[in-house]
């Protein structure tokens, strides 16, 4: 599903992936997980397109596509999908209509037909209520006046709604109750299936408890230093990154 | 080369800019020689049959206009207009239509290609696309169109309808026949004949434009909409619109404006004057779309346009809202004097400049009387190599105890080779008195784009998306129909401004 | 134009005629206002940037030279500890005195350089290049922190109406540091019509405070053109108290990136007072800030003017400008004016104004005269409060002290 292969990238002068390679075949859910200023939230812009970025070697496939080569938009309509650490807010701009238009746009780039409003809050509203959130929230503005949780709930049902072949959640769990973190968990669990991969990046084990993953990477200084199973999870979370760090260093 | 020779289907076929208004309609049209003259005042006056004190009227208003200089200080720059080389009348030839089976069926297929269907049916329906909230009812509102073609109202719909209630709607050279009393009472009285430079020209020469009186207590049954059209060549255009709302009335009107893509430019100066009484209502939107002129900043309409109201009445209450997207230059500040105590004022815009357009354009909420209320939303929108100027009034006079005004401004810019200018005055004498003024300016945030784009939106959806989100304050103030059609026409406004 | 205008300008332009041979400095750049002046006039209401401002009391009052000689020693009124240097009706006085160590002074009577600011679009610092006779010239060098100078202006003869034009220039080198407390006062009719041009170099910092205390018949006018490079700043705070009509012009031009400009200002006015502080911030070099904060404070018949352009050109991006203007109007017969205008070709920038306009907030007010505050020591302290937010970046304790005395005593004294 996913390859990346000796990835470099920067943020203006500053190098933050130094080689990172990484498999995620279709079906699987892979952690990363590392210390502050590893570069874990690069590696989700990185993949999204993020034009701040400058990729400087290495290279990603996406299926059978080059990843890189692709525009933000080209991304998620093959079925990628970012969940934003801190999701951007969009003043005026109606949530509803923002997924409806990004669901059509995808849509329209799979030969598919667009759906009516109609149609669409239906869906909308049937995966609001599933996310546990609110009908209004599709109502409010993108994000504006959305609690931290609130936001990050809205990312989840984005994803739902979108339905992608490949999530990277980026810190989605930081910020949240322990409910709201089943939700997010539940609601990726639901999109899980041979067709369905995941990324997620996060700091704590706790998410990986509703969430199993099939590996663990560890990230630091740009590389992934040491993978595992579940289990390394809980190892980290009991002795911290020092170890591991020092180890690969 | 001019486009009276060319075929709709060529001139459609060599746009670029989008602009899909821009064609021409061969009518045969009554031109007078270019030139302005007390003659040419004194000609257009016989077409038209006037009285003799209109025509004492317009002539005040030519000797006034002959002892003005063109104002100079909008943020607006374009060659001398030479005011000799412009017809200042021209009229298609038929006779004016009894019904609409008299409409010449050119100006009918017209109207109907402009998506303006002068039939007495439900038009202009159909909301699909209105946002998730906008699953509306399927009611159809009826309009009723005076549409005016060079100046000349050449039919209005469903007047039977309207008289029933007592509402008059009808081209303003046929009130001035039929309705004397009310068009000398009030005509002039909101705008002098010497208020500027362009109210004073229009006041000598207009041609026709609408008008309308509610009678006291009657909510209007319809929206009303006038539709402009400017179709002759070098001809100026200069309508007169006159609005009267009696005591308790509602009205809410809607006005559209096209032209065809000409490389030379054409002036438009129309004066707009609203009257409301005790209590009474006026909802005017505006559409303006005149033909901005190509990329290069060739041809366009120079939009120099006096709109005035007067909440005469207490409580009265004058909405003004208005989406400009066309002309050249825009010059434009459609404003309330706030006589009545309690009266409202609300002046709603959103101006989008791409290419080389100029717009300076706002408004003056003059507050007069107790207790009057004044909001004022602006969203200005720069792109390409155009400057946009907010240019705006709010003043207290001593007498206004209570008087409220709140403005919001804010502008957003395209690119960096445009301007984005903000112009406020804020002058008061009353110490009860609460004026608050907000002004922003930023860009669209490369970060909000890529999160629409990480979404799977085009990055010119994205932009129109966002654009829509920066003016929905405004837009949501429009007739739902007039809603859908200025979103559809702020994206094809900015196409061509990213990447 | 109108006529006592136009008379006014040719009083000004037949003195200058009279007195050219004996001015100090360059007669072409002299020659060259006066052409300037002659044309445009005394600017009146018809001028954009002085629609609300009238000078009409200013053109129709015959203005003399100052006499050559102090007669007797001045009083100098409230200052601060610090070494300061005094200007009598516009003229330097050695012997009044203390110049600080750090800082060169040169009169300009002596050394009559007129700076490379553009003044001439200005009508009254045209004004003053035609008849500037003094001032003084304030240099630091690179590096130098030069501590806190206060400049006392005096017009102190209050018998006959006199009108000066000092010219003053502060430069300060890479790196140095300079705090000028400015003080205005006189007696009588007069016109105090000063032009000061601030040059801040790359790193350096000046903090340029002014107390304007005139006399309330005088006529005080003030042009500042600043100019700052690289990571400069210049923090300018200004506190309009006296004189019939008040202009404080403030012209300033970022021309470096990482420059800060901050503008703030109080005008507190009385009886038939005119107070206009007009600003225009040039953003010309990316990455800079500005930030303006002006409050107005009217009572009785008073009129106050802001009027603040922010400018900000194309290769500006990154730049942050801040203005905010506020006025309280405390007469059924005051009134403000207030033009806030943001003029801007850069994308990338975030520059926003506000402007609001009432009177003393009524829950307020009742809040604390519940809790047993009397009422006119209630509304002080919402007045106060309401000028904190432009005070309170005064670092200056000293200035800081001195200012609040002033508006205390204004306060307590307000006609």
């Amino acid at each position: 599903m996913l390859s990346v292969n000796n990835l470099a990238a920067r943020i203006e002068e500053k190098e933050i992936l130094r080689g990172l390679s990484l498999d995620l075949p279709a079906g699987q859910v892979h952690a990363i997980m590392g210390p502050n200023g590893s570069g874990k939230s690069t590696l989700g812009y990185v993949l999204a397109g993020h034009e701040g970025y400058e990729v400087t070697g290495g290279s990603v496939t996406f299926g059978d596509a080059d990843l890189l080569a692709m525009e933000p938009e080209a991304r998620a309509a093959a079925g990628l999908f970012l969940a934003f650490q801190a999701p951007l807010e969009l003043p005026g701009v109606n949530n509803a209509n923002f997924l409806r238009t990004a669901l059509n746009a995808i849509r329209r780039a799979h030969g598919e037909a667009e759906l009516d409003a109609v149609g669409f809050l239906r869906l909308a509203r049937a995966e609001a209520k599933r996310l546990a959130m609110p009908d209004d929230m599709l109502k409010r503005n993108v994000n504006v006046g959305f609690s931290g949780g609130e936001k990050k709930r809205n990312e989840v049902l984005q994803m739902a709604i979108l339905r992608p072949k490949l999530a990277v959640l980026d810190e989605t769990d930081s910020g949240l109750d322990i409910d709201a973190l089943r939700i997010v968990a539940d609601g990726v669990n639901a999109l899980r299936g041979p067709e369905f991969s995941a990324l997620v990046i996060t700091h704590h084990q706790r998410l990986l408890d509703h969430l199993v993953p099939d590996r663990v990477h560890v990230l630091s200084k740009g590389r992934i230093v040491r993978s595992g199973g579940p289990e390394l999870a809980r190892e980290l979370e009991a002795n911290g990154y020092a170890g591991v760090v020092a180890d690969a260093a | 080369m001019p486009a009276v020779t060319e075929t709709i289907d060529t001139v459609q076929s060599l746009t670029q800019s989008g602009y899909k208004w821009g064609f021409e309609t061969d009518i045969e049209m009554d031109i007078a020689p270019k030139g302005l003259t007390t003659d040419t005042v004194r000609m257009i006056s016989a077409k038209k049959g006037e009285p003799e004190w209109l025509l004492e009227w317009r002539l005040a208003a030519f000797a006034a206009w002959e002892a003005m200089v063109e104002p100079n200080w909008a943020k607006v720059g374009y060659p001398k207009i030479d005011y000799q080389d412009i017809h200042y009348y021209a009229a298609p030839k038929r006779p004016a239509p009894k019904s609409l089976d008299d409409v010449d069926p050119e100006l009918l297929a017209m109207y109907e290609k402009l998506g303006i269907p002068l039939k007495e049916r439900a038009v202009l329906a159909g909301v699909e696309g209105a946002g998730m909230e906008g699953v509306i009812g399927s009611g159809n509102p009826n309009i009723a169109i005076d549409a005016v073609f060079d100046s000349v109202s050449v039919a209005t719909t469903f007047r039977d309808t309207l008289a029933k209630s007592g509402v008059i709607f009808c081209p303003i050279s046929e009130a001035v026949r039929e309705h004397p009393e009310l068009v000398r009472k009030y005509l002039g009285t909101v705008v002098p004949v010497s208020d500027n430079y362009f109210a004073a020209l229009n006041s000598a020469v207009f041609t026709d434009g609408s008008f309308v009186f509610i009678p006291k207590g009657v909510r209007c049954p319809m929206e009303l909409s006038t539709y402009f059209r400017i179709n002759a060549k070098n001809s100026g255009q200069f309508e007169r619109t006159l609005i009267i709302a009696d005591d308790g009335a509602h009205v809410s009107y809607l006005e559209g404006c096209t032209a065809p893509m000409r490389d030379e430019n054409q002036l438009h100066a129309a004066v707009v004057e609203l009257v409301a009484l005790d209590d009474a209502q006026i909802k005017y939107s505006t559409v303006q779309n005149w033909y901005p002129g190509d990329a290069n900043g060739r041809g366009g309409i120079y939009n120099f346009v006096t709109k005035r109201a007067a909440c005469r009445g207490a409580r009265s209450k004058v909405s003004w809202t208005q989406v400009e997207t066309g002309s050249a230059i825009t010059w434009k500040y459609p404003s309330c004097i706030l006589q009545g105590e309690g009266s409202v004022g609300e002046f709603y815009s959103v101006a989008v400049t791409n290419n080389r357009q100029q717009a300076d354009t706002g408004t003056k909420m003059i507050h007069i009387g107790k207790n009057t209320r004044s909001t004022i939303v602006s969203k200005g929108i720069s792109a390409g190599r155009s400057d946009n100027t907010y240019r705006g009034l709010v003043r207290i006079l001593p007498r206004a105890s209570g008087a409220r005004n709140h403005t919001q401004c804010d502008s957003l810019l395209i690119g960096d080779q445009c301007g984005a200018h903000t112009v406020p005055y804020i002058e008061s004498r009353n110490p009860t008195a609460k004026v608050e003024h907000e002004a922003t300016t930023s860009k669209i945030a490369e970060d909000q784009l890529f999160y629409c784009r990480s979404r799977g939106l085009s990055e010119e959806d994205a932009v129109g998306l966002i654009v829509n989100g920066f003016c929905k304050e405004v837009l949501k103030e429009l007739p739902m129909e007039f809603a859908v059609e200025a979103q559809k026409l702020l994206a094809v406004s900015l196409e061509g401004s990213v990447g | 134009m109108n006529q006592s205008l136009r008379n006014g300008a040719d009083a000004y332009l037949a003195r200058y005629q009279g007195l050219r041979g004996r001015l100090p400095g360059d007669a072409a750049i002299r020659d060259a206002a006066a052409a300037a002046f002659s044309e445009g006039g005394l600017p009146s209401m018809r001028d954009e940037d002085w629609r609300y401002t009238s000078l009409r009391g200013l053109a129709e009052t015959d203005f003399q030279e100052p006499l050559s000689a102090v007669s007797t020693a001045p009083i100098l009124g409230e200052a601060i500890d610090a070494p300061r240097l005094v200007l009598v009706d516009g003229r330097y006085q050695p012997g009044l005195s203390t110049p600080p160590a750090g800082v060169t002074v040169t009169p300009f009577s002596e050394n009559p350089y007129f700076g490379r600011l553009p003044d001439i679009k200005c009508p009254m610092a045209a004004l003053n290049t035609m008849l500037a006779e003094d001032g003084v010239q304030l240099h630091v060098a690179a590096g130098v922190d030069a501590g806190t100078l206060v400049l006392l202006s005096l017009a102190p003869d209050g018998h006959r109406p006199i009108a000066f034009h000092p010219r003053h220039g502060i430069h300060l080198e890479a790196g140095a540091k300079l705090t000028v407390l400015e003080i205005s006062r006189g007696q009588g009719a007069y016109l105090h019509n000063a032009v000061t041009e601030a040059v801040v170099a790359s790193g350096a910092v000046l903090t340029h405070i002014r107390l304007q205390a005139e006399g309330p018949e005088a006529f005080h006018v003030n042009t500042t053109f600043a100019e700052v490079a690289e990571r400069g700043t210049y923090d300018a705070f200004v506190l309009t108290l006296g004189a019939r009509v008040a202009r404080t012009e403030i012209h300033a031009r970022l021309i470096g990136p990482h420059g800060m400009v901050h503008l703030n200002g109080a005008q507190l006015l009385g009886g038939q007072q005119h107070g206009d502080i007009t600003t225009v911030v040039a953003h010309d070099a990316p990455n800079c800030g500005s930030r303006q904060t002006i409050k107005n404070v009217l009572s009785d018949r008073s009129r106050g003017v802001f009027q603040g352009r922010i400018e900000v050109a194309r290769v500006a991006q990154k730049t942050d400008g801040y203005q905010m203007n506020q006025a309280l109007l405390l007469s059924p017969h005051a009134e403000i004016d207030c033009k806030p205008q943001l003029e801007i070709y850069a994308d990338d920038v975030k520059c926003s104004h506000g402007a609001t306009v009432g009177e003393l907030d009524a829950e307020q007010l009742f809040y604390l005269r519940s809790r047993g505050v009397p009422d006119a020591e209630a509304r002080a302290i919402l007045v106060r409060a309401f000028l904190a937010e432009a005070m309170d970046p005064i670092a200056h304790p000293g200035a800081r002290g001195l200012l609040e005395r002033a508006i205390e005593q204004w306060w307590e004294h307000r006609p």
